[in-house]
């Protein structure tokens, strides 16, 4: 086994979109929605498209600001459908995001004519292209230092999840174990849900431009199911998750480079060994949570 | 950029190249429909995204399979066999995480879906590597092929979908008894999980086939979509997966011609937005629980149920006034200053004002200019004194029959009188033995005392 820069960049890349996709997956977990990283990563895809429609060129303030628009009328339509449409609130996230998916499709089949851009390239970005390029230069104490440019917006993503994780922790737990009392409290229940929903957003474009969207639904739901299996205590859960979602990205690469050696063929997806690292994981803990579960009833039985 | 007759002849079936895939799509739709409508009714809609997702590490396997028992070509009937097994082990993955850990339903489909993903993107990355196998016709499994089923493809399709109407048709009672009441079903001596593990079978069908055709996102959106856009149409079971399998049968239809016409577009994407526009179509203008009609009714209520109380308090006030002023007199119905009738009840007085414009309109009172005092006509004082009788009925059933304290009375019978039926007075007349026959003028009395009398 053979460990370049490159892997380091992409172990780097892959813990940091665990460590801001984690972070978010604790709450969703506990807000029973799970699965609206899916359906937001999905969702995302016309904002994107319209974003390119409109600059002509792969900015990364317009990506944003599409992605976040798309994030936001994705949850915003899920909670209306489900509220005053009285559909049944999977059912209305299926139905939202599949009808933003093929809205985007089509908008890039449209756009194809006039910009260099295509769902694949889209949806399915890749750790090991984007740890290859090192456009990103600058000089530290001297030093000079080349680093792929999704360093720095992963970098910039983690450092707001972080933030408003731990400005908001309290109110965030309130609303996410009991909406109702947060609510009488005066807690801000409907911004913080869009606050959330927005950064689950802006997390998913960032990272699935640079790992792509399938490790980003893995690190979303499971690091914190994971976690939640193990403890019962929310600070424990939330450090747990990160530090778990770190691992995932190190034993992943690790899995990703030993894998194909075993096998005697070259090549296998670092970012899909990293889900498969988590799912190993979470197996792991189901096994573990179940022991614990038995010796709380022997001792309660006792 | 359409050509009319072209579109027309797609749409009747009579143009070759497009009817396979015109009749497969319309035939998906129908199955998509009546198997979401039990996954809606399950409240597990987005199975189907968790399962497509997870079909496809199977589709990767058999394909390693396959050229390692040296076949080359791709048998189509070999990946369906292995997205079928791995989206079983998937369907039993969720279930075993549901039932033995704390994770919920929701996060337990994500979990399978990102992880089974993962090793399908694992697998099809090593694939890519091997110096035999392109895996460029597994690409088709993601997207769909919709435009380039073939013969052989449509046999397989048709076998799968068939399948699964099959056993729909043969267990529909027991399905539909395991969404409506899962505790009477098991009395009955069905196994819940047996019911379910079948239910998770022909869903599984139904996405094999459906990512054969038309491609990963596309069965995600026919296995909810229909059946959402179905339930704002009705309450009723049967009906329910009538109208899901026509609408997604009709969007198969639409979608599947509108793309073979406009072949520069995605077809899965076109049919997914089809499915959508009768779902908004459903949403605004359904007859059970669409926006238009929910919101006309509770008008309807409201404005019925402010009539019932505007005749109430005219009448009360004419009782009080004549038991006052006017003792002995018949009671009989007299022009009430606004500012009397304003003091009844806490209504504003713009509403009180519609109110009294819409009784006008329907002839129950009538005041001769802007300013003047309101007047019941002879009709609304015939159905004050009724709805007034009825009030009073049902106050005096909750005084002798449900302990309710006579100060209280007056609110809780508020809540009921607007949907007391006339079955429901004449129990309650003889409940309280008041055989007399009605008279408009002879009511019984307020068992409490009517305030503000001024």
């Amino acid at each position: 086994m053979q460990w370049f820069s490159l892997d380091t960049w992409m172990v780097v890349l892959a813990a940091l979109v665990g460590l801001s996709c984690a972070l978010l997956g604790n709450f969703l977990l506990l807000r029973k929605m799970s699965m609206m990283g899916d359906a937001i990563s999905h969702a995302v895809l016309p904002g994107l498209a319209i974003a390119y429609l409109v600059s002509g060129a792969r900015s990364h303030f317009s990506l944003f600001l599409g992605a976040v628009v798309a994030g936001l009328l994705t949850a915003a339509l899920v909670q209306w459908l489900s509220r005053r449409g009285r559909v049944d609130e999977g059912a209305a996230m299926g139905i939202v995001f599949t009808s933003l998916f093929a809205i985007g499709l089509l908008l890039i089949v449209q756009a194809a004519d006039h910009v260099d851009l295509d769902a694949n390239c889209v949806l399915y970005g890749s750790l090991e292209l984007t740890a290859l390029d090192r456009s990103l230069q600058f000089s530290l104490l001297g030093y000079p230092i080349a680093m792929p440019p999704a360093m720095l917006s992963l970098g910039l993503v983690s450092c707001l999840n972080i933030a408003f994780v731990s400005l908001f922790f309290k109110e965030l737990r309130l609303s996410s174990f009991d909406p109702d009392l947060a609510a009488t409290l005066g807690v801000p229940v409907n911004r913080i849900h869009y606050a959330l929903m927005v950064l689950v957003a802006i997390t998913a474009v960032a990272a699935f431009e640079a790992v792509g969207s399938i490790l980003v639904i893995a690190m979303l739901i499971v690091p914190a199911a994971i976690a939640h299996l193990l403890t019962d205590r929310l600070l424990i859960m939330v450090v747990l998750s990160v530090c778990l979602a770190i691992l995932a990205a190190v034993c992943g690469h690790v899995g990703a480079i030993l894998l194909p050696e075993i096998l005697g063929i070259n090549g296998a997806s670092t970012a899909g060994m990293m889900a498969v690292m988590l799912g190993l994981f979470f197996c792991l803990a189901c096994l573990f949570a179940s022991n614990r579960a038995r010796r709380l009833r022997h001792s309660k039985r006792q | 950029m359409v050509d009319v007759s072209e579109l027309i002849s797609i749409l009747l079936l009579r143009d070759y190249n497009t009817r396979l895939v015109v009749i497969s799509t319309i035939l998906l739709g129908v199955n998509c429909g009546l198997i979401g409508s039990f996954l809606l009714l399950r409240k597990r809609a987005l199975m189907g995204d968790a399962l497509s997702h997870a079909t496809l590490p199977g589709i990767g396997l058999a394909f390693i399979l396959l050229t390692a028992l040296g076949g080359t070509a791709k048998s189509v009937l070999v990946l369906v066999i292995g997205a079928a097994i791995s989206g079983l082990i998937a369907t039993l993955a969720i279930g075993l995480i549901v039932r033995h850990t704390r994770i919920k339903q929701d996060a337990a489909m994500g979990i399978v879906l990102s992880v089974f993903y993962g090793f399908g993107v694992v697998l099809l990355s090593m694939i890519q590597s091997l110096p035999t196998g392109s895996a460029a016709g597994l690409e088709s499994f993601i997207y769909g092929k919709t435009a380039s089923i073939v013969w052989s493809d449509f046999q397989l399709l048709m076998l799968l979908l068939l399948l699964s109407l099959i056993c729909f048709f043969l267990y529909f009672k027991e399905l539909c008894l395991l969404c409506f009441d899962e505790a009477f079903a098991s009395s009955q001596g069905l196994s819940l999980r047996k019911l379910d593990c079948l239910l998770l079978v022909l869903v599984t069908l139904v996405t094999v086939a459906g990512m054969m055709s038309v491609g990963l996102i596309l069965i995600i959106a026919f296995l909810v979509t229909p059946a959402a856009a179905a339930r704002m149409w009705t309450q009723r079971m049967r009906s329910l997966f009538i109208a899901a399998a026509i609408i997604g049968g009709l969007s198969g239809w639409l979608g599947a011609c509108l793309s073979a016409a406009l072949p520069q577009l995605p077809p899965g994407a076109l049919i997914v937005l089809v499915a959508t526009f009768f779902f908004i179509f459903s949403l605004v203008f359904g007859s059970e629980k669409g926006l238009l009609f929910r919101y006309f009714r509770s008008r309807v209520l409201r404005m019925r149920v402010g009539r019932q109380h505007l005749l109430r308090a005219l009448y009360e006030i004419l009782e009080a006034d004549s038991q006052l002023t006017h003792e002995g007199e018949r009671l009989q119905s007299r022009p009430v200053p606004f500012r009397l009738i304003r003091g009844r009840r806490t209504w504003s007085d713009q509403t009180l004002r519609q109110l009294i414009k819409k009784s006008m309109h329907d002839g129950l009172v009538r005041k001769a200019s802007h300013l003047d005092p309101v007047q019941l006509t002879e009709e609304g004082f015939y159905q004050a004194a009724r709805i007034t009788r009825n009030h009073r009925l049902w106050e005096l059933y909750l005084i002798e029959h449900a302990d309710i304290a006579p100060n209280r009375v007056d609110q809780d019978a508020d809540r009921v009188e607007h949907i007391l039926g006339l079955e429901m007075v004449q129990d309650l007349e003889r409940k309280l033995d008041k055989k007399s026959p009605f008279d408009p003028v002879q009511l019984p009395a307020s068992p409490h005392p009517i305030h503000p009398v001024n």
